[in-house]
Order: structure tokens, then C-alpha cells, then sequence
């Protein structure tokens, strides 16, 4: 196997995949404690706007939508993650993809549910969210299929459910082992999420055509989905907005940034679980290849949208592009195609630059870019409207900021508890023999 | 007879630039007549004020050669309006008479269609709505009051629509152009603003509608509005 140097002994992969799951270390506690005290303080403020109206937060006439939609818009991208290194590469069988599959499924699910919160969060209303769920009302009104707002929850409901299907599946024959070590509460959990695993040549075969079907089935929902998420805007008819290449330019953000979460995600598991021989800089070179790959084709995109809208030069267009490149939010473009294109460009475009250290950068820029990229996309539009007159200016208050930083801190907080129930990298699948063979 | 499953109205609104003073009688009188949310300059300055009507300003020339322009900027209830797909829950959908209207009990608060409003005509309840007394005795018992959470829109005052076309039925006779006023074409001094049935060729609204001066706002994106200008001719 190229990912490992030494021969691989079974046991001992199994004992050093489960030993961040027994115990818990005194920096392990605190870091769960503060990271949960940010997701309480983010909790209360929305409590806060929840109880006083959303004009808590800074939103206003004619910008709509700012902070929470950009989240919205952001996580949904960063849960391409697990699509995109799990499915793709467990349908082209790459085989160096073992250890990294689940911890970007992880990735996947939680982002996911996180992003899903936005749209609730974002509501005038949010206690009345379940009206845009697809069954009549009392006077048998269905709610608006014609709303790309009900495709979203149409899209994202699915690619929730099948994340979590397929997460859950090479789950199995690790809990259903697990389940045979731990005890108390941890073994009743195990033994029930293995489903009556026992092993069986019949068992490997439906898991692995399940595996096989779902990759597939999940692949063709995440690149809908962001599709699905980019018509929210293009289908308005707002400048800058109404653009036919939305739907691919959003699914490739994704990627990028969801490969950028992951690599992030790796190299934190890497040195805090000493998982150095099993994610090894073998992983991250090939993820940093897809990054930059990832980051060329963002700028392509970029190119492609803007110099469209330039040299087109429709008045309406020009006044949003105009304060993108050199108006009040030039300096976050000028950021963002820094932190997308220049730093991943340099640090993992030479090669000699390109080490873990090196990708861990410029992934973490990636993701500052990228959250800026959402943004820039979304308030500028709403701030320069068609009519002069309604022009204005977005600012965040606190209730956004504090909930947007709850956010990142309750990615890390179920991260951080996953990776204490669950082995981080799949266990069996270093397991020889164990799959079987047609 | 007409068919009675046939609509009968199709509401309009001509508004006369040359006429306009830009005196803000109409904001006023919408503010009243529709029991209007008040703002201080505070909230006013955070783009929180609502006004289904306002007059927008447009400055020509160079100082001290310079001219205002007024635009009294309505719901254009158009026809083909943009902010109607795009609602999730129905909220907002077009009447029979052509209304563009707004369903407060139905709206959840995606904002979707303020957004989708190239007019940018629609308000949102950032709060529920607070009347410094004694203005909180004084609401217009036929005008719903909104609460927190929900979009609200200039609805042509519908209320006084109904009302006139329920006496007109009782009555049995047909409603006369110019019977229905909203409350802002009701107040401005200069009469710039006239309201009546399109649906009417010889009403005055249609009358002005097909002058050589009329026009539509943002008329080149295909909302079809229902509110027309007639230009400044000078």
C-alpha cells in the first residue's frame, strides 16, 4: 500500500485508531468547554433576536440578506468536502483516499446541518419554518414549487439525509467491532448502530454495493445542490445576480473551500490524535494538488464572471462590479483574490514549497477567501440596486458576528465529539482480505 | 351583462411629473390611512423606515444651476412581478383584479421578494411595530396591523377598493371612474396622481396611461407595472 511505509499489522492500526477514543486529556476538556460556551453565547443571541425581531441583527432596506445567508451559503460549500474525496474517489477506487474518507464525511454531515440553520436563523419568522415543507396547509394551499427557496429546502433536506446515509455506512464495521470491545453505555451504543453486524460475505457484499450506489447517488445531489443554492440568486433579477454561470461557479467554490476545510481538519487530527503515520504528507500533497487545481478553476470562474459584466458595461452591472474592484468593498475583493488565488498559487504551485505546513496555510486562507467570496457576492448586489435612490450600506451588529462564530465553533464542537465516539480514519479498511473479492 | 367570473377591474395609477411638487403629502397620508410603522431618525438612518410611498430626488446640473427632480415611487403592481415566484409560501400573489397583493398571515420572512423588487418598494417589520401615544389610538380600524417578522407593500389601499365596490354592488350600479381614491392621489395638492380601472378606455387613469408622455419605471425588465409616469416635458 503506497500510503504506509512500514508493513501494516492490523492490530496495531487498530489500537492506534482507537486510542483517541478512550479517555478524555485535561486540553481536550478545555478546548470542548470553550468551544461550547461559544455555541451557548451564539444560542443566545439568537434567543435575543428571536425574542426582540430580527432587526437585531443589521440587516435593512435594501440589503435583505448579509450575514446569515452568506453563512448559509458558505457552509453549504464547505460540505462538498466529503462529497467530493469521498465519492469521486471511491468510484476511481484511488486507493490513498483510506484514511481521509471519513474524516471529510464528518466534515460533510455537520457542515451541512450547520448551514442548514441559516435559512432558519435568517427568517423574519423562524418559528414558522415548517410552512415551506411540502404538504397543504389547513386551506389546502401547497406551499410555492415555482420558489427557488423551496428547491433549497427540497435540495438540502436530500443531501442531509444521504450525507448522513453515507457517512453511517463504512461506519458499521467499525462500531459493530468497537461494540465488541467497549463497554457500558459505549457498547449498548455501538451494538445498536452496528445493526447486527456479524461479518458475513453476504453482509461485505451489500455494504459494498450500498457504498458503491451511494457514492454515485450522492455525487449527482452535492453538485445539484449547490447548483440549487447558486439559483437562489441568479434566478432574481437583481445585476450582478441574473448570471448563467452561477450554478458551476458555486459548485466549484465549493470544492475548493470544502477541500480547504479538510485539509484543515486533517492536519489539527494529525497532530493532536499523532496520527502522522496514517495521514502522511503523501495525503496532503495530493489534496494540495487538488487545492491549487481547485483554486485555478475558481479563478477562471472569477475571470469569466467579471470580465463579462466589464466589458459588457450595462450601467446597473457596472455600479455593483464597479464597488467590488475599486469601491467600498474593493479591499475585501482585492483580500479574497489573494487568499483564493495568490497564496495557493505560490505555496503549493512551486514545489518546493509545498509541505503540510504549507498546505495547512494556505487552506486557512482559502476558507478566508472563500467566506469573503460568499459575501462579496451577495451584499454588494442588494447594497446597488437599479434605482439610484435606494442605494445603502450593510453593516453586521453583534447578534451576526456572535452567531457566525458560534458556527465555527460548533463545527469544531461535533467534530471534536465525533472524533471521541467514532475512529476519525476508517479502522477496517486497512483491515487485508477483509473486502471480498468477486 | 358581464360575466361576473370575469374580472371587472383591472386597478392602475397615472402619476404626473410635471405635476409632482414633491410636498410628501402622499408619504403622510399612506402613513395614516395604512397604519404605517413610525421611525426615528436613528432607525431612519439604518434603513429601517418604512414608507410604501416616497418621493425619490434626482439632482440635475451643477451647483447653483441646479434642478431636483421628484418621483413619487408606489408598489408598481406589476404585472408580471418579480416578487411573486420567488415567495416560498404564497405570500404575496396577484389578485383578480390585478393587485399584486400581501398576505401577512401567510409570509414567514425570507425576504426573498424585496430582494427580487428591482422598485425596492417593499418594507420588511424589523420589530413589531410601536406608536408613540396618543398616535396608537388613532389606526384605521380597516387596515391590519402587521407584526414582527413579515413584509408589507403599498396594496393600493385595498381596503377602500373593497369598500367601494361592495356599496357599488349593493347599490347595483356600476362604480364611476375616479369614485375610489387612495389615500395618497386623495391628498396630493398638485392632483399629480390619478387612480381608476385600466380595464376602462375612457377613464381618466387609462386616458393619461396612453399619452405621448407616459412611461414605466424600469419598464426595459418585463414587469409589465401598472403605475405609469408621464415625463416632465420640460
Amino acid at each position: 500500500m503506497a500510503t504506509l511505509t512500514k508493513p501494516v499489522i492490523y492490530e496495531d492500526v487498530r489500537r492506534d485508531l482507537w486510542r483517541p477514543l478512550a479517555g478524555a486529556s485535561a486540553r481536550y476538556l478545555i478546548v470542548l468547554f470553550v468551544l461550547a460556551a461559544i455555541v451557548l453565547w451564539g444560542l443566545c443571541a439568537w434567543g435575543y433576536q428571536l425574542h426582540e425581531g430580527i432587526g437585531v441583527a443589521g440587516i435593512r432596506r435594501p440589503v435583505f440578506w448579509g450575514f446569515y445567508l452568506v453563512n448559509f451559503v458558505f457552509w453549504i460549500g464547505i460540505s462538498h468536502a466529503g462529497t467530493l474525496i469521498s465519492a469521486i474517489l471511491r468510484l476511481t477506487e484511488a486507493d490513498w483516499r483510506k484514511p481521509v474518507t471519513r474524516a471529510a464525511e464528518a466534515i460533510t454531515v455537520f457542515a451541512l446541518m450547520i448551514g442548514g440553520m441559516f435559512p432558519i436563523i435568517h427568517l423574519g419568522r423562524a418559528w414558522l419554518f415548517f410552512w415551506l415543507f411540502p404538504y397543504p396547509n389547513s386551506r389546502l394551499l401547497w406551499p410555492n414549487f415555482r420558489s427557488p427557496l423551496l428547491w433549497d429546502l427540497t435540495a438540502i433536506s436530500t443531501y442531509l439525509t444521504g450525507s448522513t446515509i453515507y457517512l453511517f455506512l463504512p461506519l458499521i464495521p467499525d462500531v459493530a467491532q468497537l461494540g465488541q470491545h467497549a463497554t457500558g453505555w459505549r457498547r449498548r451504543l455501538y451494538r445498536a448502530l452496528s445493526l447486527g453486524w456479524t461479518g458475513s460475505d453476504q453482509q461485505w457484499h451489500a455494504l459494498e454495493r450500498a457504498m458503491k450506489l451511494m457514492a454515485a447517488i450522492i455525487l449527482a445531489v452535492a453538485v445539484s445542490v449547490h447548483t440549487v443554492v447558486a439559483w437562489d440568486f441568479s434566478m432574481a433579477i437583481a445585476p450582478m445576480w441574473h448570471s448563467t454561470i452561477f450554478g458551476p461557479y458555486f459548485v466549484v467554490g465549493a470544492i475548493f473551500s470544502g477541500i480547504a476545510a479538510l485539509l484543515v481538519a486533517m492536519s489539527i487530527i494529525r497532530k493532536t490524535m499523532h496520527l502522522e503515520q496514517y495521514l502522511t504528507p503523501h495525503h496532503f500533497d495530493n489534496l494540495a494538488k487538488l487545492l491549487l487545481l481547485m483554486s485555478l478553476l475558481w479563478l477562471y470562474f472569477t475571470i469569466c464572471e467579471n470580465l463579462t459584466a466589464w466589458y459588457g458595461n450595462e450601467a446597473k452591472e457596472m455600479n455593483v462590479f464597479g464597488s467590488r474592484i475599486r469601491g467600498p468593498f474593493a479591499s475585501y475583493f482585492w483580500i479574497m483574490v489573494f487568499c483564493n488565488f495568490v497564496v495557493p498559487f505560490v505555496l503549493l504551485g512551486i514545489k518546493k514549497l509545498r509541505t503540510i505546513r504549507t498546505a495547512t496555510i494556505a487552506s486557512v486562507t482559502v476558507l478566508i477567501g472563500m467566506w469573503l467570496e460568499r459575501f462579496l457576492i451577495i451584499v454588494p448586489t442588494l447594497s446597488f440596486g437599479r434605482l439610484y435612490a435606494t442605494w445603502g450600506q450593510y453593516a453586521p451588529t453583534w447578534v451576526e458576528i456572535s452567531i457566525t462564530c458560534a458556527t465555527f465553533a460548533a463545527m469544531a464542537l461535533l467534530y471534536l465529539l465525533f472524533s471521541k465516539l467514532f475512529p476519525i480514519v476508517s479502522v477496517w479498511e486497512f483491515k487485508p482480505h477483509q473486502e471480498p473479492e468477486d | 351583462m358581464t360575466d361576473t367570473k370575469q374580472p371587472l377591474h383591472r386597478w392602475g395609477m397615472a402619476i404626473d411629473l410635471d405635476r409632482c411638487t414633491g410636498c410628501q403629502a402622499c408619504v403622510a397620508a399612506c402613513h395614516a390611512e395604512n397604519n404605517l410603522p413610525l421611525s426615528d431618525p436613528e432607525s431612519a438612518a439604518k434603513g429601517r423606515a418604512v414608507h410604501w410611498i416616497r418621493v425619490d430626488r434626482y439632482y440635475e446640473g451643477e451647483f447653483p444651476n441646479i434642478r431636483v427632480k421628484h418621483m413619487p415611487v408606489l408598489c408598481q403592481q406589476c404585472d408580471e412581478a418579480p416578487c411573486e415566484p420567488v415567495c416560498p409560501v404564497y405570500a404575496t400573489y396577484k389578485n383578480p383584479e390585478g393587485l399584486n397583493v400581501q398576505v401577512y398571515n401567510r409570509c414567514v420572512g425570507t425576504r426573498y421578494c424585496a430582494n427580487n423588487c428591482p422598485y425596492s418598494v417593499r418594507f420588511f417589520n424589523w420589530f413589531d411595530p410601536v406608536w408613540p401615544a396618543p398616535l396608537d389610538l388613532q389606526h384605521n380600524p380597516d387596515v391590519s396591523i402587521r407584526m414582527t417578522g413579515v413584509m408589507e407593500k403599498c396594496t393600493f389601499c385595498i381596503q377602500r377598493i373593497k369598500r367601494a365596490e361592495t356599496e357599488a354592488k349593493e347599490e347595483k350600479r356600476a362604480l364611476a371612474d375616479g369614485e375610489i381614491q387612495p389615500a395618497c392621489a386623495q391628498s396630493c395638492p398638485a392632483e399629480a396622481m390619478v387612480f381608476g380601472d385600466l380595464n376602462d378606455p375612457e377613464s381618466k387613469v387609462s386616458r393619461m396611461a396612453g399619452s405621448g408622455r407616459s412611461t414605466r419605471l424600469l419598464e426595459e425588465l418585463g414587469t409589465e407595472p401598472k403605475v405609469f409616469y408621464l415625463k416632465r416635458s420640460t
